[in-house]
């Protein structure tokens, strides 16, 4: 893969900084509630995004079970908010258990009483989970599309296990969370919302410098390395599993926040964030985006939910053959994505054709390694 | 003892259907690498082809044979999804070759195309399109060899699919006007009805069993023969067999891989199309049907591996027993007196979603011993 890129001049870096920061303090004054609501939501996506990216851009892992690590960030989320605003409910717990007769509060309830706690479980219990996933699979040097059923099918085993419970985490209708408080103020109110949509907005960038730090360097070459060579990664002496562990569980960090941005601004977590085409898309955020490009994948998040909801109001139906055919097109036409195209040698080729552009003579054997063919 | 036949009776069941649904997936998988994320919506084209042909046998000119609708939608299935599945592997899967992470992207769309496909189209020409389809792809084969070498082939094969066009749009109508409920296109569930000499029960040693599970165990034991006697006796089979150990050799040696793949591909996907049918029999059908079984699939494809068929016969059987005897809590009517805790959990596991929970972490488990599923491909790469 070619990694020249555009160098751009300082001060055009600087005034799109410029005009970026402005954009994000202006919009929620820009904006009505509902298109705002909507924005802070897919740029909550696009911070799930940039974990896909890391684990499937740079290192080459397709999970489609990244679902897993989003939903149990917004069970956090929505579990703590639920349970500093249910001292008016019967047995100061949560209104729903009352439904199905329980009197006592599970457990595991307890710790998200403190804040702090809550704070920190939201990246770490996803963290940790898809280390656990990650490490078990890895270790036995399972890869490629083993790795991404096996993904998917503990997506569908934590969906199952989400949906079965109704007594320990009200099962198939989730957790709401639009009607509860937080620092004495409605959650779902527009006051509220306005607050979370620059949470939202500063998280994306922080999390997009902090993907282009760990991607930086040796860990990010040897990601790379894992990527187009595992065999010869281990034969140099790196043992790739602690390497794929850690980006892994890096990628479920990312996923847990995105998803308790995200059931803020929703109003509800439920299982269904657990369903296999949710996951399967967030990899298509990305492939359309560009993968191993962390600015393609929040722009393919906004952009293509963006597209996804005003498509599904206008024809609802479509969507469906639009999606799929997004798929097939960007996997067999586009493989490196909109930004991958672009920054690579997409544009030139394409004036080449029309002859606006003389064409470079190279060396057969310097041309760019397309694919391997058989690397997996 | 009753007790036991019938837990295993019910596995066999369960797994029998796992197994129709997982055998086109392991024996593609096997070959080339790929998985193929619409073998699900491929079941559910089968199940649909079932439903058509049921109507259609209930036309006064076929309502004699409409006992044997069953029969003939097998092979009806077969066809339906295996041209399908051709024309999946002449347009996409073959730009993909090498990488099977995209190949699974991919197929994911397709799926999402076909699921959006019977639910906006009107069965009637969705019958009508695979129609055309079959004669498009397969009329020109039947040309004699002269015109087949000859330089203005392809516009014989350009009017061989003019007349398929046309056939698909006349087929489609003629039975769109003469059964009125495939003439709308409907989103909701439709439900197949069994014959009536598969309702009702047999009894077996005692205990009652459904017929049309005994169907499903029959057709699946047909499909595991026919596609064992067909990998070790035919010629084709055994052209498969050498690409699947060693594609580059076998390429070398003067096979078409090409033809291989194509093939494969068809009879994976032909056979789950006969998959559908079998579904069909277990509940209603729509368009999301496929969903419901394909996760089923993976486990079996994972827990058996890819070096033998008789992996994917284990693990579907396996797979299926233990859901039995862990969803039904039959663990704790066979051993009565188990102490709490244990019993606990067991009852904790006891409904058929949370078996699956249950089955995930023995699978997990289980490839902490043998990563590779229980009959790994054998080599000496460095990535096997």
């Amino acid at each position: 893969m070619s990694l020249s890129k555009i160098k751009f001049d300082k001060k055009i870096v600087l005034s799109f900084w410029i005009i970026l920061i402005a954009l994000i303090i202006a919009a929620p004054t820009l904006l009505p509630v509902f298109r705002l609501n909507l924005l802070g939501r897919y740029l909550s996506l696009s911070i799930v995004a940039l974990g896909v990216d890391l684990i499937w851009g740079y290192t080459g892992l397709l999970s489609l079970g990244q679902g897993i690590f989003f939903a149990l960030g917004g069970y956090c989320a929505a579990m703590y908010l639920q349970i500093t605003s249910s001292s008016e409910f019967p047995n100061n717990i949560p209104e729903f258990f009352a439904l199905y007769g329980v009197e006592k509060l599970p457990f595991f309830w307890e710790p998200f009483r403190s804040p702090v706690f809550t704070f920190l479980a939201i990246w770490i219990i996803p963290a940790m989970v898809a280390g656990l996933i990650g490490f078990l699979v890895f270790r036995n040097r399972i890869k490629g599309v083993y790795f991404s059923i096996l993904t998917q099918a503990s997506l569908l085993v934590f969906f199952n296990f989400f949906n079965g419970q109704q007594k320990l985490i009200n099962g198939t209708n989730g957790l709401k969370t639009d009607v509860t408080q937080l620092f004495g103020q409605m959650v779902g109110s527009e006051s509220m919302q306005r607050i979370f949509f620059w949470i939202t907005a500063i998280l994306v960038i922080a999390a997009w410098f902090f993907a282009k730090w760990v991607v930086k360097g040796r860990f990010g070459n040897i990601l790379i390395g894992i990527r187009d060579d595992e065999p010869r990664v281990r034969f140099t002496g790196y043992n790739p599993v602690i390497f794929k562990t850690i980006i892994f569980s890096i990628a479920g960090g990312l996923a847990g926040i995105s998803g308790a941005l995200y059931t803020v601004q929703s109003g509800i977590v439920s299982p269904q964030f657990m369903t296999v085409p949710f996951s399967i898309e967030m990899v298509i955020w990305v492939a359309v985006g560009g993968r191993g490009t962390l600015l393609g994948a929040i722009l393919g998040a906004v952009f293509i939910n963006y597209a996804k909801s005003l498509v599904s109001e206008a024809l609802p139906a479509s969507w469906m053959f639009i999606q799929g055919g997004l798929f097939i097109l960007v996997v067999t036409a586009l493989p490196e994505g909109v930004l991958g195209w672009i920054q690579g040698d997409g544009p030139r080729n394409l004036l080449q054709r029309f002859g606006l552009k003389r064409k470079i003579e190279t060396y057969p054997s310097l041309e760019v390694n397309k694919k391997d063919g058989n690397n997996e | 003892m009753e007790l036991l036949l019938d837990s295993l009776f019910n596995g066999v069941a369960i797994g029998s259907v796992l197994l129709v649904a997982a055998l086109g997936l392991a024996i593609v998988f096997g070959l080339m690498g790929v998985i193929n994320l619409a073998h699900g919506e491929l079941m559910m084209l089968g199940a649909y082809t079932t439903y058509v042909t049921q109507l259609i046998f209930k036309l006064p000119i076929l309502k004699p044979f409409y006992n044997s609708y069953i029969i003939v939608s097998i092979f009806l299935a077969f066809i339906v999804s295996g041209v399908v599945g051709i024309l999946l592997e002449k347009t996409i899967i073959r730009k993909l070759y090498g990488s099977p992470l995209e190949t699974l992207l991919a197929t994911w769309g397709v799926s999402l195309i076909l699921q959006q496909f019977v639910r906006s189209v009107p069965l009637a020409y969705g019958t009508g399109l695979v129609i055309s389809l079959l004669i498009g792809l397969f009329l020109p084969t039947t040309f004699p060899s002269k015109i087949k070498e000859s330089i203005n082939f392809k516009y014989f094969k350009f009017s061989s699919w003019i007349f398929a066009a046309f056939t698909g749009v006349l087929s489609g109508s003629v039975i769109s006007s003469s059964v009125s409920k495939l003439s709308r296109a409907s989103a909701r569930n439709v439900d197949v009805t069994a014959p009536s000499w598969m309702r009702g029960q047999v009894e077996i040693i005692g205990t009652a069993f459904p017929k049309t599970r005994l169907m499903i165990i029959v057709i699946t034991l047909i499909s595991v023969v026919a596609i064992t006697l067909f990998l070790n006796q035919s010629a084709w089979g055994m052209r498969i067999r050498a690409v699947t150990q060693n594609r580059q050799m076998s390429d070398c040696l003067g096979i078409s891989t090409e033809k291989v793949d194509i093939i494969t591909f068809g009879i994976g996907s032909g056979l789950a199309g006969v998959a559908g049918v079998a579904v069909s029999l277990l509940g209603s059908v729509g368009p999301n049907v496929g969903g419901n079984y394909i996760v089923g699939c993976f486990m079996v494809v994972v827990l058996g591996g890819v070096g033998n068929l008789l992996g994917t016969v284990l693990a579907s059987f396996g797979i299926g027993i233990m859901t039995d005897l862990i969803g039904a809590g039959r663990l704790l009517s066979i051993w009565p007196d188990m102490p709490l805790p244990l019993s606990n959990t067991i009852n904790f596991f006891a409904t058929t979603s949370m078996a699956r929970v249950m089955i995930f972490a023995l699978i997990v488990i289980f490839l902490q011993f043998k990563p590779t599923g229980l009959f790994p491909q054998k080599g000496r790469m460095v990535e096997s």
